[in-house]
C-alpha cells in the first residue's frame, strides 16, 4: 500500500503542478508588496531617505548574479535534453555557486546594518520615526522571506545535482529538473521586484 | 467488473500492502485511505471543537458565573474557532469525501500526486497539534478568537505563537490538497469525459481548488507577519510603530472570506450529487450549477469588506462591499432554485441523505437570507457585534458545510465501508440534530436583534430567556450528534452487505464494489453520456 499499485507517470502534470504552485508563491509575496506599497504611499519621504543608506553596488550585483543564474540553469535544462550530462553538472554547479555569492553578499550587508543598530525592534531605529521603522521592517521582512526562498532553492538544485550523477534524472526524465529551475527563476523574478523597490526608489 | 469476471480482488480495506497494522494506513499513498485518516482526525477534532461550544454554551445558561473564568471562556472560544474553521470545516467536504471520490467519480486510479497528498495529511496533523499544544505549553491558551485580530493578537500574554504557525502549516496543506486535486481533474479524466461531462462534486471542487490555491497564500503571509511581528516587533499592524491594525483585517478577511466559499462550494457539490440521485431524476440546469459554482469562486474574492463594516472604511468602500455582498447571493439562489427544481416532477426516494439535503437548503436558506440583513449597510452597524452574526455564521458553516457533510457520511457511507447503515437511528439523528441546532441557533437571531454582544461572557438579565432555551437547544444537538456517530460506527460491523448501487446512482462511483478496490477500476471507463443520465 505504500507504492501506488502501477506506477504512473505524467510529466505534464508535474509541470502543471509546479505552476500552480508558483502561482501561490506569487500570491504569498503579492501580500507584502501591498502592504509595502501601502506604507510607502503613507511615508514617501522617509522611504525615500532609508533608501539612501543601501548600497545599490551590492545590490546590481545581486541582480546580477541572479540573472546569471537563471540563465545557467535554464542552459544545464537545455543540456540534459540533449543529453549531454557533463555539462548539465558544470552548470547547475555554477547556479549553485552564485545562489550562494548571492547569500554572502546579503550576510555582509544585513551584517553592517545590525552593526549599526539598525534592525527590527532595536531603539536607535525607533529613535528615526516610524517611517525608517517601516521601511527597515519591511526590508528585513521581505528579503529574509527571499533568502529563504533562495536557501530551499540551492537545497533543490543540490539534490538535483546529485540526482544527475546518480542517472536518476536523464534526457528522458528532467521534469523535476525543469521544476527546480521554474522555482529558481520564481525566486529570481521575485528579487527584480524587491530591487527597485529597496534599492532604486531614491 | 469483479461480478463479470468472476475474480474477487480485494477491496482496498483488504489489501494487503508493504507494511501491515497502522502502518499500512499511515504510509498509504490510496487516496482511499489516506480519505479515511482524514475522516478519523477531523471527525476527533469536531467532537473536541463541539464540547467546547457544549460547554461554552452551559455557561451562558445564566448570567454571571456558572461553571468557568472568563479567561477560560475567551481561551475556549478561542479553541473552538480556530478548531473548527481551520481543522474541520475548511478540510472537511474536500478532503474527506473530495479525495475518497474525487479520482472514482472522474475514472481515475488515483489522485495526481499521491504521494503529495500524503503529505498533505501529514501537515495537517502537525498544524492541529501545534494549535493543541499552543493550549498546554507556554504562558496560557491562546484568548484572541480565531482572527487574531492586531494589535491584540501580538500583545496578549497568551501562548500565539504555536496557534498561529499552527493555522499557517493548516493552510499550507490545504493549498497542497487544492493543487492535487486541480492538477488531477486537468489530467485525469476518463477518457471521454469532457469538461461538461464532469459530475457536479468535482466542478465544486474545481472551483474550490482555485480558492484554495489563490486565496490561502495571502492568510500564510499575513500569519507569518503576526509571527514576526511577535517575535521580532516590525510594526507591520502595530500602531505605535507607525502600522495599521485595519490593514491586518483586508488582508486576513481577503483570505478568510474566500474560505468561506472554500467550505459551501464542496457541500453545494454534495447537495447536488444527493438530489439527483433520490429525485432519480437529471439534475437541472446542469451548467448554471457548473457556471454558478465558478461565479461564487469569482465573486467571493471581491467581497471580504462586509466583515469590516464597523471597522472604519470610506463610504465608497463601504457601499461597494455592500453591492458585491447582495451579488454573490444570486448564483447561490440559482443553486437553491435548481435544486427544488430538480425535486419537481422526480420520483422521490425519501432516504436519510435525502432528508439531510432537504434540511441543508432549508438551514442553508436561513442563512443566506440572514446575510442579506448583515450586508446591507444601514442594518449592519446595529447588529455587527451582536449574537445575530453568531446565529447566521453558524446557520450558513454549521449548517451548510455541518448538515452537507453529514448527508455525505450518510449517501456515501455504503460505498466507503461496504456497510449500510441502520436507517431508523439514523434518521433519529437527524432530527435530534435538526431540532438542536433550531433550537440552539435561532434564538441568537433574536437575542442578537435585541442587543446582545457577541463573545462576551456576561449578559444582561433580559437576555435571560432566549439564552435558556438555546443551551437546551445545544443538549439536543449534542445527543443528536451522539446518535448520528454511534449508528455509523455500529453499522461497520453489524450493517448488512451494500451493493454496488444501492441508491441507484449514476455517477461512475455507484459502477464499481462497494468498497471500491485499490485500483479502482478495472479498466478505465469510457464516457459517451452525460454525469446524470436518467433517460
Amino acid at each position: 500500500m505504500s507504492t501506488t499499485p502501477e506506477l504512473h507517470r505524467d510529466d505534464q502534470a508535474s509541470k502543471i503542478g509546479m505552476w500552480f504552485f508558483l502561482f501561490t508563491e506569487m500570491l504569498l509575496f503579492g501580500g507584502l508588496f501591498i502592504v509595502y506599497s501601502i506604507y510607502r504611499f503613507r511615508n514617501a519621504e522617509a522611504f525615500h531617505q532609508a533608501a539612501h543608506e543601501l548600497s545599490i553596488p551590492i545590490g546590481t550585483i545581486n541582480t546580477i548574479i541572479l540573472l546569471i543564474s537563471s540563465t545557467t540553469i535554464a542552459m544545464s535544462v537545455t543540456a540534459i535534453q540533449k543529453k549531454d550530462k557533463k555539462l548539465a553538472l558544470i552548470l547547475l554547479c555554477t547556479t549553485i555557486v552564485l545562489g550562494l555569492a548571492f547569500l554572502v553578499n546579503k550576510y555582509f550587508e544585513w551584517g553592517a546594518h545590525l552593526k549599526e543598530h539598525i534592525y527590527p525592534g532595536s531603539s536607535v531605529l525607533a529613535l528615526r520615526g516610524q517611517g525608517d521603522v517601516l521601511f527597515y521592517g519591511l526590508y528585513f521582512f521581505m528579503t529574509g522571506l527571499h533568502a529563504l526562498h533562495i536557501i530551499i532553492g540551492l537545497i533543490f538544485i543540490a539534490v538535483i545535482t546529485r540526482m544527475i550523477y546518480k542517472d536518476k534524472l536523464n534526457s528522458e526524465s528532467y521534469a523535476l529538473h525543469e521544476n527546480s529551475g521554474l522555482y529558481w527563476h520564481l525566486v529570481d523574478l521575485i528579487w527584480i521586484f524587491l530591487f527597485p523597490l529597496f534599492y532604486l526608489i531614491t | 467488473m469483479n461480478t463479470q469476471t468472476g475474480i474477487v480482488e480485494p477491496s482496498f480495506l483488504e489489501h494487503k500492502g508493504k507494511y501491515t497494522g497502522i502502518f499500512s494506513w499511515i504510509f498509504s499513498t490510496d487516496h482511499k485511505r489516506i480519505a479515511l485518516l482524514y475522516l478519523f482526525s477531523i471527525l476527533s477534532f469536531f467532537v473536541v471543537g463541539a464540547t467546547l461550544g457544549l460547554l461554552m454554551k452551559f455557561e451562558l445558561i445564566a448570567p454571571g458565573k456558572t461553571i468557568m473564568t472568563p479567561e477560560a471562556y475567551n481561551a475556549f472560544f478561542t479553541l473552538h474557532g480556530i478548531v473548527m474553521i481551520f481543522a474541520v470545516v475548511i478540510p472537511g467536504l474536500p478532503a474527506v469525501f473530495g479525495n475518497f471520490l474525487l479520482p472514482i467519480m472522474i475514472g481515475a486510479k488515483d489522485v495526481a500526486f499521491p504521494r503529495l497528498n500524503l503529505l498533505s495529511w501529514y501537515l495537517y496533523v502537525a498544524g492541529v497539534s501545534l494549535v493543541l499544544i499552543s493550549q498546554f505549553a507556554g504562558q496560557g491558551p491562546p484568548d484572541t478568537g480565531w482572527t487574531f485580530y492586531a494589535p491584540y493578537s501580538f500583545r496578549t500574554a497568551g501562548n500565539m505563537l504555536p496557534a498561529v504557525f499552527g493555522a499557517f502549516v493548516l493552510g499550507f496543506s490545504s493549498i497542497l490538497t487544492g493543487l492535487n486535486f486541480l492538477v488531477t481533474m486537468h489530467r485525469m479524466r476518463a477518457p471521454g469525459m469532457t469538461w461538461l461531462k464532469m459530475p457536479l462534486f468535482p466542478w465544486t471542487l474545481y472551483a474550490t481548488g482555485w480558492v484554495q490555491l489563490l486565496a490561502t497564500p495571502i492568510i500564510g503571509i499575513t500569519l507569518l507577519m503576526i509571527v514576526a511581528e511577535r517575535t521580532l516587533h516590525i510594526g507591520f499592524f502595530d500602531p505605535t510603530l507607525g502600522g495599521d491594525p485595519l490593514l491586518y483585517q483586508h488582508l486576513f478577511w481577503t483570505y478568510s472570506h474566500p474560505a468561506v466559499y472554500i467550505m459551501i462550494l464542496p457541500a453545494m457539490g454534495a447537495i447536488s450529487e444527493i438530489i439527483t440521485t433520490f429525485a432519480h431524476k437529471t439534475i437541472f440546469g446542469y451548467k448554471f450549477m457548473v457556471v454558478s459554482a465558478l461565479a461564487i469562486a469569482f465573486v467571493g474574492y471581491f467581497v471580504w469588506g462586509h466583515h469590516m463594516f464597523t471597522s472604519g472604511m470610506s463610504g465608497t468602500a463601504l457601499y461597494t462591499f455592500s453591492l458585491l455582498t447582495f451579488l454573490v447571493a444570486i448564483p447561490s439562489a440559482i443553486k437553491v432554485f435548481n435544486w427544488i427544481s430538480t425535486m419537481h416532477q422526480g420520483s422521490l426516494d425519501l432516504q436519510t441523505p435525502f432528508f439531510w439535503a432537504a434540511a441543508f437548503i432549508f438551514v442553508f436558506m436561513v442563512g443566506g437570507f440572514s446575510g442579506l440583513i448583515l450586508g446591507s449597510l444601514a442594518a449592519n452597524v446595529h447588529l455587527h457585534n451582536t449574537h445575530f452574526v453568531v446565529a447566521h455564521f453558524h446557520f450558513i458553516v454549521f449548517g451548510g458545510t455541518g448538515f452537507a457533510f453529514f448527508g455525505a457520511m450518510h449517501y456515501w457511507y455504503p460505498k466507503i465501508t461496504g456497510r449500510m447503515y441502520d436507517t431508523r437511528w439514523a434518521n433519529i439523528g437527524l432530527v435530534l440534530f435538526f431540532i438542536g441546532f433550531i433550537t440552539l441557533y435561532g434564538p441568537m437571531f433574536y437575542l442578537g436583534f435585541k442587543g446582545m454582544p457577541r463573545r462576551y461572557y456576561d449578559y444582561d438579565e433580559v437576555f435571560h430567556a432566549g439564552n435558556i432555551i438555546s443551551t437546551m437547544g445545544s443538549w439536543v444537538l449534542y445527543s443528536g450528534l451522539a446518535v448520528i456517530i454511534i449508528n455509523l460506527f455500529a453499522s461497520l460491523k453489524g450493517g448488512i452487505k451494500a451493493p454496488a448501487d444501492p441508491w441507484g446512482g449514476k455517477t461512475l462511483e455507484w459502477t464499481v464494489p462497494s468498497p471500491p478496490p485499490v485500483e479502482n477500476f478495472d479498466e478505465i471507463p469510457v464516457i459517451t453520456k452525460g454525469p446524470y443520465d436518467y433517460q
